[in-house]
């Protein structure tokens, strides 16, 4: 698929809206005192950004604990995850969730996770959603290369495959599961050579080209919309800082690998390409820029001036319908 | 007989460093006593570029263990729990004493089959061919903004399964005894660790010591209610107690320590003194440590009783993350409080 003007500068959009979400959001979190689930996708905004940028509000994607760039991509309000994250009443979970946890129905969102590979099979069960009503919605899987190791993708891939689900299998290889290279804890050279193993085809891409993961996305949102199944992509990408913001990654990462991966930064390799094609100039990119970094600004004062839950909400949306009194019953609270 | 486990020796370390010392020396004293789990030692695959021991476990509990050790004794694990947890059950079965690390106790859905089916039954299911000298060491506790998969104390859980047993230490020198008991036991048992502990030190002796599987302590005497916490809980006890002591309300404490089997006789005891019990746990209230004491005790010493066995825990929700929620979910000292009050009819 060709790009046109309008398609080219939401894609950088998308970019740097991730990226000033995590460079502005994560240390304000902190400053909240809310570090304790955060996790930075810095430096990995293309593989989101390509693969959504295929999607529409319909479609489904299941996401990680590294989750902010695919809700930003697939479409949520940076002001509302902001307010999650900050724990307050008017984030989409209702300060329930968190960043781990951040999702949004109505944008097709199911939800960022906090156990590694949880997500996947409820992407195979949407891709099943779409498949029983004939909708023709397709569904994406994200997950890690640490992820790549749980049964949970390996069961779910087979399953897929049998049943010829649209669903695409997104594996956001950034070399790392918290400190473990991927070449340690994968046992093939690649997590795409797995889909041989599921009969589906394994496309590998690199992660911090944003118009290479939109070309392999669209071919595999293609297949799965034929009803011809799904598809393995994994894209090689890097996370710029730590698992969390506790962790040093110079512990087991060099300084020179970090300066390799941030010199392939996917915004940067964005202007590289399209900027001397003529049609686009680099003020109007700046400019995305500091609408994104003015987003920002408004998100963090929204989720500050948003209210906190009320302690009582505790209770709320455990069920659809169970009393709430059965929940504290006997315990003694003092709500 | 109540069994008050003392405290010896004077120097103090961390509820972390305890754990590690006790790894440290058990696999210094038994060469089949291995141990597995993600970032164990972290880096692993970069020892060529003088990667070693990058994390030295999520929380540095294990830190220095592969140095002295070595890979073929300290593995790190992919994310496969199903895999790790189980291969350390069907090692422990064949003549080694595995440890393994489930990182946080809320992954356990993951690997559960292989506690629940493998280990819990093995020895029963062969005719007691089998010993599975496994231990499992998890993470419990809220409290930290980590959100409802990051947070649970899924203890009672283990309980419920006949063949398992539980540990949860209060401090460091509960963690470092119960631990060496875990290992050094021949059935698989579960050592949870509160995330709240980590930083708290306390005197630990310096040599290898067993406080026995099984047995609770008291903590504080007292003669009015008797408080039963676990784990990080009976801090919370033992502060409502001190509270309650400038009121003339005396609480006695007692620190569970083994969630399986459960010192039914020391609470029994202690309640046939006090007449009156409040259980202060972390976990959810149904089918929970709480009420499994309060029933045994309503049932054994029914007598004794001045007002009705009750409980302070979570309510039957998940584990929010806003701390404007999270600080109610939480059993604090307010409601321990409150809830003596009422037992004596304040
Ligand atoms: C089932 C499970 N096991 C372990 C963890 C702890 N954990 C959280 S993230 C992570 C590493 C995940 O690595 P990867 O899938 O590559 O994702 P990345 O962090 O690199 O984005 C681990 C071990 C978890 N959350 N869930
Ligand atoms: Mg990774």
């Amino acid at each position: 698929m060709e790009l046109d003007r309008h398609g080219l500068l939401s894609l950088y959009k998308t970019m740097t809206t991730i990226r000033h979400f995590e460079e502005r959001g994560i240390p304000e979190t902190g400053q909240r005192g809310m570090s304790a689930s955060v996790h930075s996708s810095a430096g990995q905004e293309a593989v989101p950004t390509g693969m959504c940028a295929n999607l529409s509000d319909d479609d489904y994607i299941g996401s990680t604990h590294r989750g902010h760039g695919h809700c930003i991509a697939k479409g949520v309000d940076p002001k509302l995850m902001m307010a999650e994250l900050f724990g307050r009443a008017t984030g989409p979970n209702k300060g329930k969730g968190g960043s781990m946890h951040i999702s949004d129905m109505s944008k097709g969102m199911l939800g960022t996770n906090g156990v590694v590979g949880a997500s996947i099979p409820l992407a195979v069960g949407a891709a099943l959603t779409a498949k029983v009503k004939k909708n023709g919605k397709v569904a994406v899987a994200f997950f890690g290369d640490g992820a790549s190791s749980q049964g949970v993708l390996h069961e779910s891939m087979n399953l897929a495959s049998i049943w010829k689900l649209p669903v695409i299998f997104l594996c956001e290889n950034n070399g790392y599961a918290m400190s473990t290279p991927s070449e340690y804890g994968v046992s093939t050279t690649h997590v795409s050579d797995r889909a041989q193993g599921y009969d589906m085809p394994g496309i590998n891409v690199d992660g911090m080209d944003v118009f290479a993961v939109y070309d392999a996305s669209a071919q595999a949102v293609a297949r799965a919309r034929a009803g011809e199944g799904p598809t393995l992509i994994e894209a090689q990408t890097y996370r710029y800082y730590g698992h969390t913001v506790f962790d040093n990654p110079l512990t087991y990462r060099s300084q020179e690998e970090e300066d390799h991966w941030r010199a392939r930064d996917p915004l940067k390799q964005f202007r590289d390409v399209v900027i001397p094609q003529g049609d686009i100039t680099a003020e109007e990119l700046d400019r995305l820029d500091a609408e994104a970094e003015a987003l920002m600004e408004e998100a963090v004062k929204f989720a500050d001036e948003s209210p906190l839950p009320a302690p009582v909400e505790l209770y709320d949306d455990v069920y659809v319908d169970y009393p709430v009194d059965m929940m504290k019953r006997g315990v003694n609270m003092s709500v | 007989m109540t069994t008050t486990l003392q405290t010896t020796g004077t120097r103090e370390i961390q509820f972390r460093e305890a754990i590690n010392e006790c790894l440290r020396q058990e696999m210094e004293l038994d060469e089949n006593v291995i141990i597995m789990g993600e970032e164990i030692a972290g880096g692993a695959g970069r020892e060529e570029q003088g990667v070693e021991d990058a994390w030295g476990g999520p929380f540095r509990t294990t830190v220095g263990l592969i140095q002295q050790f070595g890979k073929d004794r300290v593995l790190d694990t992919p994310l496969s729990e199903a895999a790790f947890i189980g291969a350390a059950i069907g090692a422990s079965s064949t003549g080694l004493r595995a440890v393994a690390e489930l990182m946080f106790v809320d992954f356990i859905g993951v690997c559960m089959d292989q506690l629940v089916n493998n280990a819990a039954k093995m020895r029963y299911m062969f005719g007691g061919q089998v010993k599975v000298p496994f231990t499992m060491m998890t993470r419990i506790g809220a409290g930290f903004g980590a959100a409802a998969q990051h947070s649970e104390s899924y203890y009672s859980i283990f309980s419920h399964f006949p063949g398992l047993k539980g540990v949860c230490p209060s401090d460091a020198y509960t963690a470092k005894g119960l631990l060496t008991a875990c290992i050094r036991d021949d059935d698989p048992v579960v050592f949870f660790e509160h995330k709240g502990l980590y930083g708290i030190s306390g005197p630990v002796p310096e040599e290898p010591y067993v406080l026995p599987l099984g047995k609770a302590r008291t903590v504080r005497e007292g003669t009015d209610v008797t408080l039963v916490g676990i784990s990080k809980m009976t801090w919370t006890a033992l502060a409502a107690a001190e509270e309650l002591a400038k009121e003339g309300i005396n609480c006695e404490v007692i620190d569970l320590l083994s969630v399986s089997p459960i010192d039914y006789d020391h609470i029994n005891e202690s309640v046939q003194k006090t007449h009156r019990l409040i259980v202060v746990d972390e976990d959810t209230p149904v089918c929970s440590m709480a009420s499994e004491i309060c029933s045994r005790v309503a049932e054994e010493v029914f007598d004794y009783l001045d007002a009705p066995p009750s409980r302070v825990t979570a309510p039957h929700t998940p584990v929010p993350y806003s701390r404007a929620m999270e600080n109610e979910y939480m059993p604090n000292e307010t409601r321990v409080i409150n809830t003596v009050k009422k037992l004596l009819n304040l």
